[in-house]
């Protein structure tokens, strides 16, 4: 079968996987564009691991169908191999083997030129800043350096496809940023999916995000968007000071869906700091303090409020939680 | 299949680094010595009926039992442990390629280990200086069993290794089923509730496994094809057994 240039780098419609009596994964569909870099979150068991051992061809899917680079894995798993650059969960690297050693003999398993081998181990290894231990054995390299083994490995051959099942997971804050840098330099070039437990992380490097919950998908869509979607409102916060009960007037006047929804304490020097919260979307920060202002309170600091992709998490997860546990309730007068 | 002599250099690579193998080759070596020299000091005591290499190839058994799951039990079940069979089996090379690659390394490792034996055979030759004791027929048919029955050994050691992940547990079961197959069908051989009539293609079947028999047969020259078949049908069935038993634990996994 020929290379189809324009078909998605991942497409899976209705996958369900299920293990001996375990629905691991529950009818997911997704599509995903080439060139794009893409998060995949869920809680622990939620069916990330799951899904990408089926992308990759390793595990058989239950039913559904699933097309890498518009190859369908179940018929042609081979083809899908080739394209797809995977680094498990974990990382497993064989222990006593050297960096440059296990780069050529994974090279040579992925079917890369012995002419072109060693000048590419050359880029990867400069790419993953691995040059000082090339000779090093992987056994007694940190785990920072191994996570990057894992990297060099899956980049090696050049695949349109790059599955991550928890790259920055056991690193220190500075090789979470090194190993971010990296993935966020294959943009363009290759498509990449990885799994992540930490938010900013995805926020920073992924294009789109797909929260997966109990292998079903309970939200997906930019980062921006799922705020908006899952968590419906923008909220202001403002530090004023003098007769504050002015305030609910003020605001229906800038935007009737404006309301207050929390107030502080009075501090010291007589500030106390408002929530407001409004469905409408556009930035009302202006308005609301030339409002303050013209009402002659005195404002200390206003800020809008950015929900994280945690909140949106949490909100999402929960959301599918309580769809799961509403079910049995509608099946119970039978 | 042009993955196998990449898995195959590989893995032959892993085992020339790795100190285990030094390991194993020196006790080997030193049993096979020990064994060797029993048996030269038997033959300066009194005259025996047979050459010195039948004896000595006649406790064929003892490194086998011992050897053979030493060298194959990490092989597969080491794979499953770290992981790391997943990453192999992400790339495009088939389970089929990873058992005969690692299966033909061990076999390569077993005739090393084996071949290293005909130094103890030159150094009598060098060092006796009697003709007598130097008997090509018994050397070469040990030897060439020595090599067709480690076909099916090491088939049965990677099979062993492929049901679980624990390289003790695969030590010890292919310890077992070559304890059943060289000694116990022997054993089995002489049972007499075997000799009634309606046993009869049974106690033929065991009579065809007589591993001992098939020894006994190459030191005597006579190289029958239907041992020769028994071994190679042996381990095809194993090493079929292998590729199915890796990728069914994938399947449930």
């Amino acid at each position: 079968m020929p290379e189809t240039p324009d078909a998605p780098a991942i497409e899976v419609s209705h996958l369900v996987k299920a293990y001996a009596g375990v629905t691991a994964v529950n009818d997911i569909s997704f599509t995903v564009p080439r060139g794009q870099i893409i998060g995949f979150l869920g809680p622990n068991g939620a069916g990330k691991s799951t899904t990408m051992r089926i992308l990759t061809g390793y595990l058989p899917a239950t039913s559904g169908h699933v097309t890498i680079c518009g190859f369908p894995v179940a018929s042609d798993p081979d083809a899908v191999k080739r394209r797809v650059g995977y680094m498990p969960e974990n990382n497993p690297l064989p222990e006593e083997m050297r960096v440059s050693e296990y780069l050529y003999f994974r090279g040579r398993l992925k079917e890369v030129p012995r002419s072109k081998l060693g000048s590419r181990i050359d880029e990867v290894l400069e790419l993953c800043d691995l040059k000082r231990v090339r000779h090093k054995i992987i056994g007694k390299l940190s785990k920072g350096f191994r996570q990057r083994v894992g990297i060099a490995e899956a980049v090696l051959a050049e695949p349109p496809l790059i599955i991550m099942d928890e790259p920055t997971i056991g690193l220190d804050p500075h090789q979470i940023l090194i190993v971010r840098d990296l993935i966020s330099s294959l943009r363009g070039r290759m498509t990449v999916l990885i799994s992540s437990h930490i938010l900013p992380e995805i926020e920073m490097t992924c294009d789109r995000v797909l929260i997966i919950n109990q292998g079903r998908i309970v939200a997906q869509g930019t980062p921006s968007d799922l705020r908006r979607e899952v968590l419906g409102q923008s909220a202001y916060e403002v530090e004023a000071a003098g007769d504050l009960a002015s305030v609910p007037f003020l605001l229906g006047a800038i935007d009737p869906g404006l309301s207050v929804a929390g107030e502080g304490p009075t501090d010291a020097s007589g500030f106390r700091k408002i929530t407001l919260k409004t469905l409408n979307d556009e930035d009302a920060g202006e308005a609301i303090l030339r409002a303050f202002l013209s009402e002659g309170l005195r404002v200390r600091a206003l800020s809008r409020a950015h929900p994280s992709l945690e909140d949106v998490f949490l909100a999402a997860t929960r959301r599918s939680w309580d769809a799961v546990a509403e079910e049995p309730k509608r099946g119970a007068p039978r | 299949m042009r993955h196998f002599f990449t898995i195959l250099s590989h893995e032959v690579r892993m085992l020339l680094v790795s100190l285990s193998t030094y390991i194993a080759g020196v006790s080997f070596l030193w049993l096979m010595g020990f064994i060797f020299t029993g048996i030269l000091e038997k033959y300066s005591t009194a005259p025996q009926d047979v050459s010195p290499a039948s004896a000595f190839f006649s406790v064929y058994f003892l490194p086998v039992i011992f050897m053979v799951p030493l060298l194959t039990m990490k092989c597969l079940a080491e794979e499953r442990r770290l992981g790391t069979i997943e990453t192999l089996l992400t790339t495009p090379v088939t389970t089929t390629e990873v058992v005969l690659g690692k299966y033909a390394a061990a076999y390569l490792l077993y005739l090393t280990f084996w071949g290293s034996t005909a130094a103890l055979f030159y150094i009598l030759k060098r060092f006796a200086g009697d003709s007598r004791l130097i008997d090509p027929g018994p050397i070469v048919g040990g030897y060439l069993f020595i090599a067709v029955s480690g076909l099916f050994f090491i088939a049965i050691g990677v099979f062993a290794s492929s049901l679980s992940r624990n390289q003790a547990v695969a030590g010890i079961l292919c310890t077992t089923i070559l304890i059943g197959l060289i000694i116990g069908t022997r054993y089995l051989g002489q049972a007499a509730w075997l000799d009634r009539e309606s046993l009869a293609p049974l106690k033929d079947a065991v009579g065809y496994a007589q591993i001992s028999q098939h020894f006994e047969d190459f030191t005597r020259g006579v190289v029958d094809t239907r041992e020769l078949l028994f071994y190679v049908s042996g381990t095809f069935i194993a090493l079929i057994f292998s590729i199915l038993s890796v990728e069914a634990k994938l399947l449930h996994s």
